[in-house]
């Protein structure tokens, strides 16, 4: 990317702020100045590099700041440099220099400001104390996540966009919420009085107070170190903590004192083409206003941008008149606003549906011969929010009664229609990277577009164009079955059908294969169908479960017995050697807390494992798709810094898991304080122990993929966490697709439901399906039946049978495997191998005394 | 071995086990001789034989893997890293340039025989 970087650049280019929009002129500009004419100077107030604000919420539960940034690697070098905690303090505009707060002097040809807005505060007395915050910045969350973990509530001041975010996350932090909003209804910006009032009966009933008409008079610190508020009307609130969230002011200090043309609210004013009134000078984003409006989105942010770096390098671009279109999960409940949705053009009429119980209310605002959308307003339901988007202003095919009640039709989505809003990408740009740029999946088209990268509202809509293209991968299991995963477990389940034969006869084709083979064994182990070697089943395990250990390089197998917790005896460790020492195996830790025995034979292990269920040890499930380890850390038993008894939990999830089948293996990790010694958080569940109880975590990946797991849940009591983690688990078996495990999981609900760990939780815990007492049950079933898998094989002469080398040599070993002596244990012999190392065949063969 | 050897004009036979030993849609490792060979017995009772060697990872395994079916064609695959082979012909499915050794197989008196390649 760097071509011409001996050339010195000509001119430069200073730009305050590093915040969403600051970030992506730098972006635009470098995209579009591959001579570098541009030397870069950025400066940023806050100590972090530009991360995802829009996205902020997400760090309370889980997302770390480095997940939030939103610098692409390589974008700052010797001729773009960015100075982060360091803010512009003044303006020269005669010699064209900006001074910072370090004293820094900076000259520049072209100034950009980019320095977003700040959170309106009201002016009440005690507006200023200890214990208020806003909501605006990664800073602000550490200290509202601090200050929410010593007191036990809080309130919201300011019911709108921004307002029920902060409840949201004041709510997942364990605060008795109140939001406190001055308008007669919530959302007043975006809503109507009737969708005001659906949406606060929905946060209701989640169990925030919502007080709307209500203005503050007066903040008055408690003795405590709380706060009293003082209404108007003369009632009075005591809280541990306010958070201020009642709209935004532009940032506009700078312009001001340098003596810029400001807006008439404030504002640094600018023409179409961002220019301030000394036309060395722009703005963007939040800060600006153009043409008399200003914005508090990100996607006009990010045009305004990609004018100015249009402009600075010799083009015309102008700012259009922006979607100030909006959608959003506030606790859970959808709510959506798009276009004129207060019905202000003349004349027009709006449509309305509401289902007061239901907690849902739509309203289309048409042109007064209903031949044209203009707006809309969605709340409880804003699934056709992205389409009826992008149908504003466009003629209407339906009628809004159809378009309310039936939902869009999106298959004649013109070209022109814009798809994603924040990244204003049409369907048009997607089609041609679904054509030209074999972009089959909503991943690619991501990549390729940034269409869906921002809010995700659109990700909807893309995978209808995805599947309309026919580009969409088939999610057909293999070309044996046209159902999903998931679909053929519902089939399963659902027709009692209990062998592959009448399974594939009935709802599929051909003979089966490597991949539905050991799906449907999967299924119909997780359904409870005896033990997985019973009859045909045997035929549709993949070689591990096949023969219940883990295939190595050279065809012998590896043993691993179930450590549950990591905590062993000397007994049971003593044991294990013993057999890896009479049999001659290659001994090591696992990854997992365990230990691992290599290069048996298959005709060894009955013999292996008869000595180590005697002794007590059973299945690890190593070879399954199945619960693998719980992994744990001493905890409060011994640990000085435990809060929890973090072992015995971790044992008591892995006796209550252990060989549950599923789509994919599952890992445990359970942590005895936030230190976090048993990486639960790299694992499908984590749990870490808290003063109060446990924090559930999920979604969590080592591997190629890696990725931290969510907090789910916090401070549960150990049964709470065992209910959800039963739930957790047994809809993951129910509904992921084969092979995936719960990261990739949660990332597909995301996709398909907006934001998939709210989806989980309307789930798994408001219980929105009615299935929670059903997965309950199975997996109560699933703990009730139980048994060890090895210890029934060696119980069943027919299934000790294949354990041979040969059928009609059962003793002789694979005289092909051969192992070398390596650090005083055996390893498989490797091509380069000379001959003369020592070389054992198949190991050394022992009387194996049965106990 | 376990069975006596039978001597035809043209190849030698080699009872390996009883048909009904063999699991429908699974194979079963037997030495004939000194070769490894892998017998299966598909869904419909017939009966195949091919090298119980496995090209790709040089391991004795064939014998393990999944049988099924691609495109109507009988096949197994490897355990180690799915190759399929196609049991009749022993060709690689997934590569051109890989065969398997076949090995003549057939029933005789409920006894499973496979021939010398
Ligand atoms: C033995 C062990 C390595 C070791 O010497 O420590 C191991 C060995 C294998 N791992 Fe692993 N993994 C082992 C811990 C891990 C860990 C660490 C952990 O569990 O804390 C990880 C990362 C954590 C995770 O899973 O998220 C890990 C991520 C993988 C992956 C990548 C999974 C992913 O989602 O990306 C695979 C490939 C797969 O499963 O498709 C894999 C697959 C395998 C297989 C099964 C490969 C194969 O198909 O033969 C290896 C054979 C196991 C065997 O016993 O012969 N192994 N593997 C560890 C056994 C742990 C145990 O006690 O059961
Ligand atoms: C919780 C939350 C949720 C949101 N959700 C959405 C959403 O769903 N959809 C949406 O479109 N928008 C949303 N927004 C709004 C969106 O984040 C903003 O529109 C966007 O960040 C504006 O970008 P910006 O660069 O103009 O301002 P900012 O991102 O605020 O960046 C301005 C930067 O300039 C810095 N700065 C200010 N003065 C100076 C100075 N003198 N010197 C140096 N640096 C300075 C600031 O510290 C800041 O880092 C949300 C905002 C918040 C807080
Ligand atoms: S996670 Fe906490 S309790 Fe567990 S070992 Fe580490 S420091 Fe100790
Ligand atoms: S509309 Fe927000 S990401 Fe596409």
């Amino acid at each position: 990317m760097t071509p011409h970087t001996n050339v010195p650049p000509a001119r430069d280019l200073v730009v305050v702020g590093n915040g969403m929009v600051g970030q992506r002129l730098v972006e635009a500009v470098r995209e579009r100045d591959p001579e570098r004419r541009w030397r870069i100077t950025v400066l940023g107030e806050e100590s972090r590099a530009a991360y995802d604000r829009v996205a902020l919420t997400s760090y309370l539960t889980g997302t770390t700041a480095d997940e939030l940034g939103l610098v692409p690697e390589g974008c700052y070098d010797e001729h773009c440099v960015l100075h982060l905690g360091d803010a512009a303090q003044d303006i020269d505009r005669v010699a064209r220099t900006v001074t910072t707060a370090s004293g820094r002097t900076v000259g520049y040809d072209a100034l950009v400001l980019a320095t977003g807005s700040v959170p309106f505060v009201p002016p009440v007395p005690g507006a200023g104390a200890d214990g208020c915050f806003v909501y605006r910045t990664l800073d602000d969350l550490d200290k509202i996540r601090e200050r929410a973990g010593r007191v036990g509530s809080g309130v919201v001041v300011g019911g709108g966009l921004l307002g029920l975010e902060a409840a949201n996350a004041l709510h997942s932090l364990g605060a008795d919420t109140t939001v406190v909003e001055f308008a007669p209804r919530l959302m007043p910006a975006q809503v109507d009085q009737g969708g005001g009032e659906v949406l606060r009966r929905r946060i209701e009933g989640l169990g925030l107070t919502v007080r709307v008409a209500t203005a503050t008079e007066r903040l008055e610190p408690l003795d405590d170190g709380g706060l009293r508020m003082v209404f108007a009307d003369g009632d009075v609130l005591d809280t541990g903590m306010v958070v201020f969230s009642a709209g935004i002011r532009p940032r506009d200090g700078l312009a001001r004192a340098a003596g810029l043309e400001l807006g008439p609210r404030g504002g640094v004013a600018v023409d179409s083409g961002c220019r301030t009134s000394d036309p060395a000078v722009w703005a963007v984003g939040e800060c600006a206003v153009v043409d008399g409006s200003g914005y508090g989105l990100v996607a006009p942010g990010y045009e305004m941008a990609e004018v100015v770096a249009d402009r600075l390098l010799g083009g015309s671009a102008t700012f259009g008149e922006s979607d100030t279109s909006t959608k959003l999960k506030l606790l859970g409940v959808d709510v959506a606003s798009f276009g004129d949705a207060h019905a202000a053009t003349p004349d027009a009429l709006e449509v309305v549906y509401a289902d007061p119980v239901g907690g849902v209310y739509k309203k289309l605002v048409v042109t007064d011969d209903a031949s044209q959308l203009l707006g809309g307003v969605l709340v409880g339901d804003a699934s056709a929010y992205a389409a009826l988007r992008t149908m504003v202003g466009e003629p209407l095919t339906d009628t809004p009664e159809q378009l309310l009640t039936a939902g869009p039709q999106v298959s004649g989505l013109d070209d022109a229609a814009q798809v994603c809003s924040c990244q204003n990408v049409t369907a048009g740009t997607i089609r041609a990277a679904i054509h030209d740029e074999a972009c089959h999946d909503v991943a690619a088209v991501k990549g390729c577009t940034r269409a869906g990268t921002t809010c995700g509202s659109c990700v909807p809509l893309i995978k209808t164009l995805l599947a309309q293209s026919g580009a969409a991968a088939s999610n057909a299991l293999c070309e044996h079955f046209e159902l999903s995963r998931a679909e053929l477990f519902d089939v399963v389940r659902a027709t009692g059908l209990r062998t592959f034969s009448e399974i594939i006869a009935r709802h599929g084709s051909g003979r089966g294969c490597d991949i539905c083979k050991p799906a449907v064994a999967s299924i119909l182990a997780s359904l409870g169908t005896g033990h997985i070697l019973d009859g045909e089943q045997a035929t549709l395990q993949d070689t591990n479960d096949r023969f219940l250990a883990n295939i190595q390089r050279n065809g012998t197998y590896s043993v691993v017995p179930r450590v549950p917790g990591g905590e062993l005896t000397p007994e049971a460790l003593i044991t294990i050697g013993e057999v890896a020492r009479d049999f001659g195996l290659y001994s090591k830790i696992t990854g997992g807390q365990r230990i691992d025995l290599f290069g048996a034979r298959v005709e060894q292990l009955p013999a292996i494992w008869r000595r180590l269920v005697d002794a007590g040890l059973e299945s690890g499930h190593a070879y399954g798709k199945a619960l693998r380890t719980v992994k744990s850390c001493v905890g409060s038993t011994w640990c000085r810094y435990g809060v929890q008894d973090s072992t015995s939990l971790a044992i008591m999830l892995e006796t209550r898991y252990r060989g549950l089948r599923a789509p994919h293996k599952i890992k445990a990790g359970v942590s005895g304080c936030a230190r976090e010694c048993a990486e639960a958080r790299s694992k499908d569940v984590g749990v870490i122990a808290t003063e109060n109880g446990w924090n559930l975590y999920v979604g969590g990946n080592g591997g190629f993929r890696p990725r931290h797991a969510d907090l789910f849940a916090s401070d549960l009591t150990t049964d709470r966490l065992v209910v959800l983690v039963d739930r957790l688990l047994m809809f993951y078996v129910r509904t992921a697709d084969r092979l995936q495990r719960t990261a990739a999981w949660l990332e597909a609900l995301g996709d398909e439901h907006g934001d998939g760990l709210a989806y989980l939780h309307r789930v798994l815990v408001d219980d929105d399906l009615t299935i929670c007492a059903d997965l309950d049950a199975a997996v109560q079933r699933h703990v009730g039946s139980y048994t060890d898998e090895w210890a029934a094989v060696l119980d069943d002469e027919e299934k000790l049978k294949r354990f041979v080398s040969f059928v009609n040599a059962p003793g002789t070993p694979d005289p092909s495997i051969r192992f070398v002596t390596e650090r005083g244990q055996i390893r498989p012999t490797a091509a380069d191998d000379d001959t003369a190392a020592p070389v054992t065949v198949a190991g050394p063969t022992l009387e194996v005394v049965r106990r | 071995m376990t069975s006596g050897t039978v001597t035809a004009p043209a190849r030698t036979w080699t009872a390996v086990c009883g048909y009904d030993d063999l699991v429908p849609e699974s194979g079963a490792p037997a030495l004939v001789g000194t070769d490894q060979v892998a017998v299966f017995r598909t869904h419909d009772g017939a009966v195949y034989a091919l090298s119980n060697h496995d090209p790709f990872s040089t391991a004795s395994v064939l014998s393990r893997g999944i049988v099924g079916s691609r495109d109507g064609v009988p096949t197994v695959a490897s355990p180690m890293h799915k190759q399929v082979f196609d049991l009749r012909t022993g060709a690689c499915l997934d590569d051109p340039e890989v065969r398997v050794t076949v090995y003549p197989v057939r029933v005789r008196a409920g006894r499973v025989e496979v021939g010398s390649a």
